[in-house]
């Protein structure tokens, strides 16, 4: 895929940081609006998509490197497999949620009704959203970079 | 009756992707169809839970004197889509790059070209 | 509590956490090297089999067991997913995991030569997971989950050759057919939960009433998993996609096929368990129906494998095709323990089946696993392009012989004793099935005498003469196939009390599975 104009690189340009923070913001209230990992990293990752296409398939996959990006996907899944496993240790049961209700990290419990949404609830789900998030971004991007990349070499397009 | 319109689609969008997955000779028209499918049974599951006259099931953001859970629409149905959906994106990577492949192979993308193991 | 105890309590997460957990943690590990790599997956493989041993002790012992995400005991509304393992579940993960151990042992070698292996294992032991999961699961929505785990997955390895254009081919069928059906899967689940507003197994059979959705369920999950079985006339992927993928790989593919038979007998035992004997029409109940239905299609299945089977000239599209006619074999059994429900001999036609789901797997592996040793030595593919392999391949030779008399039902080895409890109780039902049943066995013989003259005995070609034995690896693991046969055969009473009885009792009375989970709140 060849590059476009330079017009399309400056919008693109000042769209990506935009939608990098949408999608981080929709990952980090994912118990509170609706959202989450996945909705979240497909944001991002479809911002990552915005670049491939404004600078074109071979630039992008020169400048990145496609092992540390599988290294950030693995990153990701080993992290909420962690986390599940941490609720045996410490409240006895597979995916317990074990940081709810306690004085550490996400640890307030809100009433029900009408309340001003707390960003400091929900236990471990934050944690587990930012893990899922992660692994999408990586995964996505991944998927998205080298489809590109492989149909623009020489044997592919035939 | 107007509450069986979504229903309606949802028999249509999955003969439609059935025609297009059995019918049709082009590999990206096959994926294509299967799409349709999977977007007609994530539409069945999101119809499922409506309740007439409810709110977003949300506990921190009820309007004043709404009972729950009665007056909230159901949320498992929604978890149920968005699984699905996630799976959905994985599938059509998955055959997309299987059709990239057959057509660095044989050159071409139509199904009866492609067919070499008959018996 | 103790150790042992703590490990037992948990052991069902466990189960499925730890070859997901060493899954994900495979392509950091296979950067540092690559033997490291291959041990890492012998090894967890090993412990999930440890872990299941011990499971196995307990739940043989004392019946089901229960274990809820996210909570420490049922409460109401019972909103969590959970974990259900009974004596059924636990056998068929006892079959999952000595396919996975083998399988990794034999892809030590069989592999070697090749990259993209960080892939591969990865991929391994996400099938594994997700075979294991729709065996130990309560919950029918994880089960979908599982299901669609163990079609992406299976799909990426059976493409494992990229350059050839036929496994890509099998690759595409398989994955068109098993999206469709699952997405079938996802509707019918959706119209359970519409009805009972329940997503666990036990609560849905608690309170299922026949009425016309679940009519269209049933035929829905029949259908969809009958696919993924390999039942005719849905089987059209299978002899593409075992004759297409590496051996190693068709291995484990066997475990997620088996696991989609196990998900057939859940559905109709325990989900339906309670309205089987509900009259629909023309007085007829809904077992004799179902029962002669899965009769029917078996008899197709068997005789379109064997006959198939005969004139295929490629050997591991030939051992696809037999893998056919057995899974045939498996409906028969139940069928007819469906539809005679009630009778003594349905129950010996149960246990006939569910024994032959063991032996199947034993043979039709070891079956596989030579198919895979002379293509890693001769790099050849079909029948014609070789021959008199006899002469260096002593031992393989060896172990095809094994294999060829199990498949066929011969004593003393291991095919005889299940498909002898499926004759006797076939018999009873209709005495044409079962002499159908039983010519077929006899052509299976006669085939597979035909591919060891043209494989291994006859006049040695020219451009096979210095080929050597298969490594070792790939020896240990035939080795053990045929020595399992080999004892099963020996001595079927042992097994046939400790493992089949109780799984077969435990589907027989689906009230113990209901009242663990209803019963205790």
């Amino acid at each position: 895929m060849t590059e476009m104009t330079k017009i399309v690189k400056t919008i693109a340009n000042i769209l990506f940081p935009f939608t990098v923070i949408f999608g981080l913001y929709v990952i980090a209230h994912g118990h509170l609006t609706p959202g989450g990992g996945f909705q979240g990293g497909a944001i991002v990752a479809s911002g990552c998509a915005l670049l491939l296409v404004a600078y074109g398939s071979r630039w992008v996959f020169s400048r990145i490197k496609e092992k540390r990006l599988a290294t950030f996907e693995s990153i990701g899944a080993i992290g909420f497999i962690t986390v599940a496993l941490l609720g045996i240790v410490f409240s006895m049961v597979f995916f317990g949620n074990f940081l709810a209700g306690s004085h550490l990290l996400f640890g307030t419990v809100p009433e029900t009704g009408s309340t001003l949404a707390d960003l400091n609830t929900g236990g471990v789900l934050p944690l587990m959203n930012f893990a899922v998030g992660v692994k999408v971004i990586a995964g996505l991007f991944v998927i998205v970079v080298v489809m590109a990349y492989a149909s623009s070499t020489k044997e592919w397009s035939q | 009756m107007i509450e069986y319109i979504p229903y309606v689609a949802v028999i249509c969008m999955i003969f439609i992707g059935l025609y297009a997955a059995i019918f049709r000779r082009n590999l990206i028209k096959m994926v294509i169809g299967i799409t349709i499918i999977e977007s007609g049974v994530n539409l069945f599951l999101i119809t499922l839970g409506y309740r007439e006259g409810g709110v977003a099931p949300i506990y921190t953001s009820l309007p004043p004197g709404t009972t729950y859970p009665e007056q909230m629409v159901l949320p498992v149905p929604q978890a149920l889509t968005l699984t699905s959906i996630v799976i959905g994106v994985a599938v059509l990577a998955l055959m997309l790059s299987l059709v990239m492949h057959i057509y660095r192979k044989y050159g071409t993308l139509d199904v009866q070209k492609i067919r070499r193991l008959k018996e | 509590m103790t150790f042992l105890d703590a490990l037992l309590f948990h052991s069902p997460a466990l189960i499925i956490a730890i070859p997901l957990l060493s899954a994900f943690l495979m392509p950091l590990v296979s950067r540092i090297h690559g033997k490291l790599r291959n041990i890492f997956a012998v090894s967890m493989i090993g412990l999930t089999g440890c872990v299941i041993g011990v499971l196995a002790t307990d739940v043989l012992a004392n019946g089901p067991r229960v274990y809820i995400f996210g909570a420490q005991d049922i409460a109401l509304p019972l909103v969590r997913i959970l974990f259900e393992v009974d004596s059924i579940s636990i056998f068929m993960a006892i079959i999952t995991i000595l396919l996975a151990f083998i399988a990794v042992i034999y892809s030590w070698s069989f592999m070697n030569h090749q990259d993209g292996l960080d892939k591969y294992y990865t991929l391994f032991l996400l099938l594994l997971t997700s075979a294991l999961g729709m065996e130990l699961t309560g919950d029918v929505f994880n089960f979908f989950v599982f299901l669609e785990i163990s079609c992406i997955t299976s799909c990426a390895l059976i493409a494992f050759w990229i350059d050839e254009g036929e496994a890509l081919e099998a690759a595409f069928k398989y994955i068109v057919i098993s999206s469709v059906g699952a997405l079938f899967v996802l509707f019918a689940v959706g119209i359970l939960y519409a009805q009972y507003n329940a997503l666990n197994i036990a609560t849905l059979a608690n309170a299922l009433q026949y009425s016309f959705l679940d009519k269209i369920v049933l035929v829905l999950f029949l259908v969809v998993l009958g696919m993924k079985a390999g039942l005719a006339p849905m089987h059209m992927w299978l002899p593409d996609a075992y004759g297409r993928a590496p051996p190693s790989v068709t291995l484990i593919i066997m475990s997620a096929t088996l696991a989609s038979f196990y998900g057939i007998l859940r559905v109709v035992f325990t989900l339906y368990g309670n309205v089987l004997t509900t009259s629909i029409r023309f007085d007829l109940p809904l077992n004799t129906i179902v029962g002669w239905v899965l009769i029917a299609l078996a008899i197709v299945s068997i005789l379109i494998g064997v006959i198939m089977a005969l004139i295929q000239s490629d050997f591991m599209r030939l051992i696809g095709y037999t893998a056919v006619a057995e899974v045939g074999y498996m409906f028969l059994a139940v069928g007819t323990g469906i539809a005679a429900l009630g009778t003594p001999y349905a129950t010996v036609a149960l246990q006939g089946g569910i024994f032959h789901v063991l032996n199947d797997a034993l043979d039709i592996g070891l079956l596989f696993l030579v198919a895979g040793a002379i293509y890693y030595v001769t790099k050849k593919r079909s029948l014609d392009d070789i021959g008199g392999l006899a002469r260096n391949m002593k031992f393989t030779t060896i172990f095809f012989f094994i294999g060829l008399l199990a498949v066929a039902g011969m004593p003393p080895l291991n095919g005889f004793t299940s498909k002898f409890l499926i004759y006797e109780s076939v018999y009873q039902l209709n005495p044409i099935l079962s002499i159908i049943a039983l010519l077929c066995s006899i052509l299976l013989l006669a085939i597979f005498i035909k591919v060891l003259y043209a494989a291994f005995l006859g006049p040695q070609l020219p451009d096979l003469k210095d080929v050597k034995e298969a490594p070792r690896s790939m020896l240990l693991a035939m080795g053990c196939f045929a020595a399992l046969a080999i004892i099963i055969g020996l001595f079927p009473n042992l097994f046939l009390d400790t493992l089949v009885k109780p799984a077969a009792d435990a589907l027989l009375n689906h009230a113990q599975y209901i009242t663990t989970v209803v019963g205790g709140i």
